[in-house]
């Protein structure tokens, strides 16, 4: 592959994403504001985006941050909000096949739900390369650390998200992504599973979990599809 | 610029859980089958854990709701920027006139 290929994924990834962590600034900018009020320094909240990068689980462990902070509770809280990322690499893994091993250490550090979705969509139409992963990744990495930090200064100041409706971009994305995936009628029944299992849980139990339970409900209606006819080669 | 001892430790501790989980897909995925029910599974990954993710979203108010179905049929039109503005917008006008549920 040549310089100028890489070069042109990995601006292809860049603006693919531009939108999605634009969208994320206002949220970057809440999480800092919020390590503020628990007492966390601009460096320890920078730090954490460095380290963690994990948006829900540096949101709900601010949330009830403490000092001295205990650091097995936060990270069995870490670990158990992003299983999910368990079914989404599983999930990518096969896409990763020109990555060399260092490089797929480095797709896993940097695979935030947003980064995820976006290289799904990119696999479902292009093979997935590292100069458009790591285009997508490094700059939403950059704008997310940026963001956090940022809010620790001027957080308060500015707009919750839901008033500008930037909360829900996300959703927004998601759904436009879903649609995209959903190019027969197998795909209902997942989606119909995903989304029934997920409320009752949300409904029962709270927390994250429902996300898991979703997921598996999903997977599980999947399996019980009849085998696709694959078309012959 | 300061940093708290403990503070860090809690931040190594949940950035290691966390890449715990991004990395285990990576480690198991070569061992996982090709063909057959567990494919047809792990297949539907994409769409079931996103349609997970925004299920509680979708459902938490009559402007979500609307505004979500404004953006499946936007989707299958626009391109995922146009189909996020439709959606945006269409929360936030449904805000204005419904409030929550």
């Amino acid at each position: 592959m040549s310089i100028s290929s890489v070069a042109r994924d990995a601006r292809s990834g860049f603006i693919n994403m531009m939108p999605i962590a634009l969208a994320v600034v206002p949220f970057g900018l809440l999480l800092g504001s919020e390590a503020v009020r628990k007492g966390l320094t601009p460096a320890e909240i920078g730090l954490m985006s460095m380290i963690v990068f994990a948006g829900s689980a540096q949101f709900l462990t601010v949330s009830i941050w403490t000092h001295p902070a205990p650091w097995a509770a936060f990270a069995l809280a870490a670990f158990l909000i992003n299983l999910r990322h368990v079914l989404m690499s599983a999930s990518l893994s096969p896409k990763l096949k020109t990555f060399r091993s260092s490089q797929r250490a480095l797709v896993a550090f940097l695979l935030a739900d947003e980064i995820w979705a976006l290289s799904e969509k990119r696999a479902a139409s292009h093979p997935l390369t590292p100069g458009f992963y790591f285009g997508t990744a490094i700059g939403f990495y950059l704008i997310w650390l940026a963001a956090t930090v940022a809010g620790t200064f001027l957080g308060e100041v500015l707009p919750a998200p839901e008033t500008i409706g930037f909360d829900f971009v996300f959703a927004a994305l998601f759904i436009s992504l879903i649609t995209g995936f959903a190019k027969s009628w197998r795909t209902i029944p997942i989606i119909i599973a995903s989304l029934f299992a997920s409320l009752l849980y949300q409904s029962l139990y709270g927390g994250t979990g429902f996300i898991l339970a979703g997921g598996l409900a999903g997977m599980v209606a999947a399996a019980l599809l009849p085998p696709e006819k694959k078309s012959a080669l | 610029m300061t940093v708290d001892p403990a503070t860090f430790i809690a931040i190594l501790a949940m950035g290691f859980a966390t890449y715990a989980t991004r990395i285990s897909g990576f480690i198991i995925g070569p061992y996982l089958p090709e063909h057959g029910r567990v494919r047809q599974a792990l297949d539907a990954v994409p769409a079931a854990v996103l349609t997970a993710v925004v299920a509680p979203t979708i459902v938490s108010g009559p402007a979500e709701l609307i505004a979500s179905v404004a953006t499946i049929i936007a989707a299958r039109r626009l391109p995922a920027l146009g189909a996020i503005a439709v959606g945006v917008s269409t929360v936030l006008v449904g805000r204005h006139f419904f409030g929550g549920w």
